[in-house]
C-alpha cells in the first residue's frame, strides 16, 4: 500500500475517535456505553456493506476502532452463512474476530499475572 | 439500563435543583478534548497501519489477512501499557483517542483482570476479566447474529 | 424532647466534651498538597506496604488510631468505645481495625460524613456519662474506592471537570470528658435529602442540598449565624458543590457563606498543580483536614470557632445502575476553644 493510506488511516481513525469523545463530552454516556454503541453501529454498517468499503479506503483507520469488531463479527457470520446457510451464522460468528478475542484473553491473563495494579 | 417504572417522578424542588445543576455544571473543554481524541485516535490508526503493512510484506499476507495480527499487536500494546500503569495516565488526556480503538478494549480487559487479581486466579482474574468488555462482546455478537440471520434468510 | 436538644435537630452537650488528641495520615499524593506539614504521617506508597488497597486502607486507619492514642499518652485499654466507619462495602476497614484495637466497637456509616457522625456520637456518649474516652476514626483510599464505586484503577478514560478524586488517608480523634483542646459545643444531625441527582460522578451536586439544609438548620437552632464561626467547612463538596452550596444558602436561608466558608476537598489539594478536577472526596477528606490542619490551627489559637459540616452521598453502584437517585446527608459539629 502507498503512503496515502497512512493519511486516510489517520483521518478516519481520528474522526471515529473524535466522534466518541464528542458523545462522551456532550452526553452522560459512559465509555462502556460508547464502546457498546460503536460495536453495534459497526455491525449494522457491516451488514449494509458500508464498513467493508471504509476498510478498503482507510485501512487501519477503520480496522483499529472498536466498531470494526462489530463489522468483523458480521462479516464472519455472513460469509459462513453464504456457504452453509442459516447455521453458518452460528459457526462463522468468531471466524475473523477470534484473533482479537484470543489475544485480549491471553495477554490480559498474562499481564494480570505478571503486573500489579498501581492505582 | 433497567428502569423502575414505579419510581416516583421528580418533585418540584428536585426538578428545579436538577435543572440548576444541569445549567451550572462545569463544561469539559470540548475543543481540546476532541482535538486530542482525533490526534491520538489517528496516531493509533497509523501505528496499526504500520503493523498491517509489516505483516503484509514480511509474511506475504493479503491486506485482509494482515489486519488480524495487526489488531492483536495493538491489543498487546494496549495490554502492556495497562500493566505498566501508563495507559490510564495517557488516556486521561487522550480520552476517546485511546478508548475507542482496540487499545481501549484491551485496557478494559486487562485493567479488570489486574484489579481483581487479589481475589485469586479463578474468582478474580478468570471471572472478572470481562466485567467491562463483556458488554462489547455481548452486544456485538447479538447484533451480528441478527444481521447474519437477515442475510441468510432474505438476501441469498 | 431530650433535655439537651435545642431547636429541631441540634443538641447542646451540658459539659462540652473535648477532643484531647487527633491524628491524620495520608497517601503520597495528598502529601504533596498545601497541608503536608500538618499530617502525622505521609505514606510514600499507596499500598502502604500491604498486599492490597483494602489492606492498605486498614493499615492507614489503624496507624491514625494508634498515633492519636500515643499523642494523648493513652492505650486502647483506656478507651470506652471505638466508633469508626468507611466507604468500603460492609465498612470492612473499620471492623478489621477494631479487631486489632480490641476496644468495644460500634461500626457507623454515613458515607463521607462519617467523621462528623463519629464526633457527634462520641460527644453524646461522653456527655451522656456512658464513656470517659471515645476514639472516633474514619478512612478512605483512592484505589479501593475507585474500584468499588467506579472503574478498575488502571482503566483509562477522560474525567469530566466535576468529577472528584477520592482522598487516600485516615483520621482519628480522641474525645474525652476533660482536658485540653477544642470542645464540641453543638451537634446538628442532618436528615437525608434527595434532590434528584443521578450521576454518580457528580457527588458534589448530590450532597450540596444536604449540607445547606444542615447548615441552615444549625444556624436557626443555635441562633448563631455564619459570622459566629471563624471558619465553616463542608466535607467534600468539591469546587462545583461548593459553589452550589453558596448559592443555595442564600436562596434557602438567606445566609451569606461567601466570607468564611471552605470545603475540605478543595483545601486538601493545590487544585492548580494537582490534577484532581473538582477536588477531593471520601471520608478522609474531612477527616484529614479536620484532624490534621484544623485541629492544629485550633490548638494554636489561630482559629477559635469552627463548624465542620461533613457531607455524605448515600449511594452504591447497585442503586445507581438500577436508576435510583443519590440522596445526601450532612452532619454538623461545632468545635470551639473555650
Amino acid at each position: 500500500m502507498e503512503w496515502q493510506m497512512y493519511i486516510f488511516a489517520f483521518l478516519v481513525g481520528g474522526a471515529i475517535s473524535m466522534l466518541g469523545q464528542l458523545i462522551l463530552d456532550f452526553t452522560n454516556f459512559t465509555p462502556g456505553h460508547v464502546l457498546t454503541g460503536f460495536v453495534v453501529a459497526g455491525g449494522i454498517l457491516g451488514g449494509l456493506g458500508v464498513y467493508p468499503k471504509l476498510v478498503e479506503f482507510a485501512g487501519a483507520g477503520a480496522t483499529m476502532p472498536i466498531s470494526s469488531f462489530g463489522n468483523a463479527l458480521v462479516q464472519g457470520a455472513i460469509s459462513e452463512a453464504e456457504r452453509t446457510g442459516v447455521i453458518g451464522v452460528l459457526t462463522g460468528m468468531f471466524e475473523l474476530t477470534s484473533t482479537g478475542i484470543t489475544a485480549a484473553i491471553v495477554f490480559g491473563f498474562l499481564i494480570a499475572v505478571i503486573f500489579n495494579p498501581k492505582g | 439500563m433497567a428502569r423502575d417504572p414505579k419510581r416516583k417522578p421528580l418533585t418540584v424542588d428536585q426538578k428545579r435543583y436538577t435543572e440548576m445543576v444541569r445549567d451550572l455544571v462545569p463544561r469539559p473543554p470540548y475543543l481540546r478534548n476532541s482535538l486530542l481524541a482525533f490526534l491520538f485516535g489517528g496516531l493509533v490508526a497509523i501505528i496499526g497501519q504500520f503493523f498491517t503493512d509489516i505483516y503484509r510484506i514480511t509474511m506475504n499476507m493479503s491486506v485482509k489477512e494482515a489486519g488480524n495480527p495487526a489488531v492483536a499487536t495493538m491489543i498487546f500494546i494496549g495490554a502492556l501499557l495497562t500493566g505498566l500503569g501508563v495507559f490510564d495516565k495517557i488516556a486521561r488526556y487522550a480520552g476517546a483517542g485511546l478508548v475507542v480503538p482496540v487499545t481501549g478494549f484491551a485496557n478494559s480487559v486487562v485493567s479488570s483482570a489486574l484489579e481483581f487479581k487479589r481475589e485469586g486466579l479463578v474468582f478474580g482474574i478468570g471471572s472478572k476479566m470481562f466485567i467491562l468488555a463483556g458488554s462489547v462482546i455481548t452486544f456485538g455478537v447479538v447484533t451480528a447474529f441478527f444481521v447474519g440471520l437477515i442475510y441468510a434468510l432474505f438476501v441469498f | 424532647m431530650g433535655a439537651k436538644r435545642i431547636g429541631k435537630q441540634t443538641w447542646k452537650p451540658e459539659h462540652p466534651p473535648v477532643i484531647i488528641s487527633a491524628a491524620a495520615v495520608v497517601g503520597p499524593f495528598e502529601g504533596q498538597g498545601p497541608f503536608k506539614d500538618y499530617f502525622d504521617h505521609i505514606y510514600t506508597d499507596i499500598m502502604a506496604g500491604e498486599r492490597s488497597f483494602e489492606a492498605a486502607e486498614k493499615e492507614m486507619l489503624l496507624n491514625a488510631c494508634f498515633t492519636c492514642l500515643n499523642k494523648a499518652n493513652r492505650t486502647p485499654q483506656d478507651m470506652d468505645f471505638f466508633l469508626a466507619g468507611d466507604i468500603l462495602n460492609q465498612t470492612i476497614s473499620s471492623s478489621f481495625s477494631a479487631l486489632e484495637l480490641r476496644i468495644p466497637f460500634f461500626g457507623i456509616y454515613g458515607a463521607c460524613s462519617t467523621s462528623a457522625e463519629g464526633l457527634a456520637l462520641a460527644a453524646m456518649l461522653v456527655d451522656g456519662g456512658f464513656a470517659s474516652f471515645v476514639l472516633a476514626g474514619t478512612s478512605s483510599h483512592n484505589a479501593s474506592a475507585e474500584r468499588q464505586y467506579r472503574y478498575p484503577t488502571e482503566y483509562g478514560f477522560s474525567r469530566k471537570p466535576h468529577v472528584q478524586w477520592t482522598v487516600t488517608g485516615a483520621g482519628a480523634a480522641l474525645v474525652a470528658r476533660d482536658g485540653e483542646g477544642p470542645r464540641i459545643t453543638f451537634l446538628t444531625v442532618g436528615k437525608v435529602q434527595d434532590f434528584g441527582i443521578k450521576d454518580p460522578l457528580n457527588l458534589g451536586a448530590a450532597m450540596a442540598p444536604a449540607a445547606v439544609d444542615t447548615m441552615v438548620r444549625h444556624f436557626a437552632d443555635t441562633g448563631n449565624g455564619p459570622e459566629y464561626y471563624d471558619l465553616i467547612v463542608t466535607g467534600d463538596l468539591g469546587k462545583f458543590g461548593h459553589s452550589l452550596a453558596v448559592k443555595m444558602a442564600v436562596s434557602n436561608g438567606g445566609f451569606d457563606l461567601s466570607k468564611n466558608y471552605q470545603d475540605c476537598g478543595l483545601m486538601l489539594y493545590d487544585t492548580r498543580k494537582q490534577d484532581v478536577h473538582a477536588g477531593g472526596s471520601g471520608c478522609a477528606a474531612s477527616a484529614t483536614v479536620t484532624y490534621g490542619y484544623l485541629y492544629r490551627k485550633l490548638m494554636d489559637g489561630e482559629l477559635k470557632r469552627v463548624l465542620l459540616v461533613a457531607t455524605g452521598a448515600l449511594h452504591s453502584p447497585v442503586t445507581c445502575f438500577q436508576g435510583n437517585n443519590i440522596p445526601g446527608i450532612a452532619h454538623a459539629v461545632s468545635l470551639e476553644m473555650i
